[in-house]
């Protein structure tokens, strides 16, 4: 052995102690030391709850008409929590309808959480293609470099240019509506923007010390990319696919807004706001619920997205 | 003569520089950071490398390594031209070359433990070796280079940095490499650090064999380690030799610059020592001085040298210099009287 006793000794002194510390720890402790990132978390989970345990607390499908309420909905509608002598809503006991009925007497309880679901699965659909598909691609992009990076920075760049929502009207009517070509024109969009980052990111980590280390050894690029490029990435692919969610909600919605989204009887937060807006004047209520549902989850996604930005750049506060 | 490993001829590398504002048709700047480098490395010797900050060290060491593509010459590896093999192949003579950075910390992965860190290129050139002989030996090199075997879940950003140039070293090490450049592994440390690395480098290159290329700014730590020595200025090298004869009897004008620079430990011979300072600044790598590049700084610069680049002359046996009028240069003094 090179080393002496005393210098080994020495070494065992200044040798760091306690549990190992990866970035990511840190990071994460940082994160819950943030209480306004936990509280989007908490309000997060409720919504998710409320989502994936709503159809078994529901008391009616979402297509079901009450009929004793159809024609009357204005005056008998609103939430069953709201009854009382001087109103004509009948009490939760007798129909369940915890947030009413919309202004077809179907239950709105259970059209929120079907509608949550949706809009959920969009946002969290649109952000894991754009996690997968963008980082992957401006990872490629920026670590190559050179002609490969031109001609891809070039395609989104066109991609881009492309009026989008012309393009998602034309594929809605010709291969009709349905949540799969929702998904495929959101999915379409999603990464483009994640690819641009996470190009320009790889461009300043290519010059970094430890990549060229790779190289030099002799690793191969997928190697360097998925191993080294990627995982240094990530902080910021996280952050801005917590951010991409709530856009990925907004846009669907803007989509169902204009009636081109999820097929009746199925909806989503947009649909549902924009049937809403409708009946303000006589049903305030089918506006207010789903828009409490949205405010608060996009509060939500935003408060966790700045939470996590903190945790994982502390130099960026 | 022992025999050679790794020789460079007449090793060019020009970066282009894109002129600020230009359209993306007009043609770039070239900045010449090594310009026709020849140098050789025998079996188990060390050779230094010294030169000003921007001289272009570590560009050639990029350049033998593989992460700069070189333009123009070539780069002999037992007398086997590297720059021409398919990527696969120069991949896999990695194995052979490794490299210790300057920057201890920022040359580790700060997402990867120690462990993870230190037998990357073991899993990349011993596919062969199953995952437990890969930590045993890890684990066995850690000791080596003087790090506790089990400090191999920790992160970089754990360590110190001389701990961390210990990782660095182990993993260059890992592979039983033939050659090891370490480019200024010891600048970024503190001074008490400093010896116990070069000490540490100087023991296992006596245990392992190898031969390592040591690259430095000033002489004071590479004639202690080094057999031979080359003197790089603005990307050429301008003297080459035994390390005695360089910092001993330096021939270029500009070499016994640099070796003035060193202070001498006894005080009265460092007061009445003659000291040529160089004067003025390095100039650009992009707009270089024609003919001889040291010219704009030289206490005994002529008209001729503006002509032509002066070749190296073998001024003893295989001590060679850069500069035609290197004898008229020994009135300006600075060699130190070993
Ligand atoms: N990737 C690059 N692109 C453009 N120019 C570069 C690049 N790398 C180095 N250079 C330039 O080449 C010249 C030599 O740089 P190099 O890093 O090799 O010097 P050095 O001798 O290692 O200096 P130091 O002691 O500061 O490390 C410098 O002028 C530098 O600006
Ligand atoms: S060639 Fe001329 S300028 Fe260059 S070092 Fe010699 S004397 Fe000086
Ligand atoms: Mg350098």
């Amino acid at each position: 052995m090179v080393v002496s006793h005393s210098q080994s000794a020495a070494l065992t002194a200044a040798a760091p102690m306690g549990p190992p510390r990866s970035l990511w720890a840190d990071a994460r402790a940082r994160f819950f030391r943030n209480r306004a990132a936990v509280g989007g978390l908490v309000v997060l989970g409720l919504v998710a709850g409320f989502a994936i345990f709503g159809p078994f607390v529901a008391q009616h499908s979402i297509e079901e008409i009450n009929w004793s309420i159809l024609g009357k909905v204005d005056d008998a509608g609103g939430p069953c929590f709201l009854s009382g002598p001087d109103n004509e809503i009948p009490p939760c006991s007798e129909t369940g309808h915890w947030f009413g009925t919309d202004a077809q007497a179907r239950d709105l309880f259970a059209r929120t959480v079907q509608g949550t679901q949706i809009s959920l699965m969009v946002g969290v659909v649109g952000a894991l293609i754009a996690v997968l598909v963008g980082t992957i691609y401006g990872a490629v992009s920026g670590y190559f470099g050179g002609r490969l990076d031109n001609m891809m920075m070039r395609v989104v760049d066109v991609l881009m240019s492309v009026p989008y929502m012309f393009v998602l009207i034309l594929l809605l009517v010709v291969f009709g509506r349905s949540i799969l070509m929702l998904f495929i024109g959101i999915g379409l969009i999603s990464w483009l923007d994640m690819a641009r980052i996470a190009r320009g990111q790889t461009l300043s980590l290519r010059s970094r010390d430890f990549i060229e280390a790779a190289i030099a050894t002799g690793v191969h690029p997928f190697r360097i990319i998925l191993r080294h490029i990627v995982p240094n990435l990530l902080g910021v692919v996280i952050v801005y696919a917590t951010l991409l969610v709530p856009s990925m909600i907004i846009y669907e919605s803007f989509i169902s807004f204009l009636g081109l989204g999820v097929q009746e009887p199925l909806t989503s937060w947009g649909a549902l706001i924009n049937e809403g807006a409708d009946q303000m004047r006589q049903g305030l209520w089918m506006l207010l619920i789903p828009l409490a549902f949205f405010v608060v989850s996009l509060f939500g996604f935003f408060f966790v997205g700045d939470g996590l930005r903190d945790a994982l750049d502390p130099k960026d506060r | 003569m022992t025999d050679v490993l790794l020789e460079t001829r007449d090793l060019d590398v020009t970066f282009d520089i894109a002129k600020r504002g230009a359209m993306p048709w007009t043609r770039p700047d070239a900045l010449q950071a090594v310009s026709k480098a020849n140098l050789t490395v025998h079996r188990g010797e060390t050779l230094g490398l010294v030169g000003e900050s921007g001289s272009g060290k570590s560009t050639l060491a990029r350049a033998i390594v593989g992460t700069v593509r070189p333009t123009g010459g070539r780069v002999l590896w037992k007398g086997r031209d590297i720059t021409a093999l398919k990527p696969a192949e120069r991949r896999a003579h990695g194995r052979h070359v490794q490299m210790v950075f300057q920057d201890p910390l920022a040359a580790l992965d700060p997402r990867m433990n120690v462990g993870q860190i230190i037998a990357e290129p073991l899993k990349t050139h011993r596919g062969d070796l199953d995952a437990k002989e890969q930590r045993r030996r890890v684990g066995e090199m850690m000791e080596r280079v003087g790090l506790l075997p089990n400090l191999q879940n920790r992160y970089p950003h754990e360590f110190s940095g001389g701990q961390c140039q210990r990782i660095g070293i182990a993993r260059a090490l890992i592979t039983e490499p033939e050659l090891v450049i370490c480019d200024e592994p010891v600048s970024a440390l503190d001074v008490s650090v400093q010896a116990q690395v070069v000490n540490l480098l100087k023991g296992l290159q006596k245990d392992m064999g190898l031969s390592l290329m040591f690259i430095a700014h000033d002489l004071s730590v590479v004639r202690h380690i080094s057999s031979r020595i080359d003197v790089l200025y603005l990307g050429r090298i301008v003297e080459t030799g035994t390390a005695a004869e360089v910092t001993g009897a330096p021939k270029h004008p500009y070499t016994r610059a640099l070796i003035s620079s060193v202070p001498i430990p006894d005080p009265r011979l460092e007061r009445t020592r003659h000291r040529p300072v160089l004067k003025g600044e390095l100039p650009s790598p992009m707009d270089p001085p024609s003919g001889c590049v040291f010219r704009t700084r030289c206490p005994i610069a002529r008209e001729s040298c503006a002509e032509a680049r002066p070749p190296l002359l073998e001024a003893a046996p295989g001590h060679c210099v850069a500069c035609p009028f290197y004898e008229d240069a020994g009135a300006m003094g600075g060699a130190v009287s070993a």
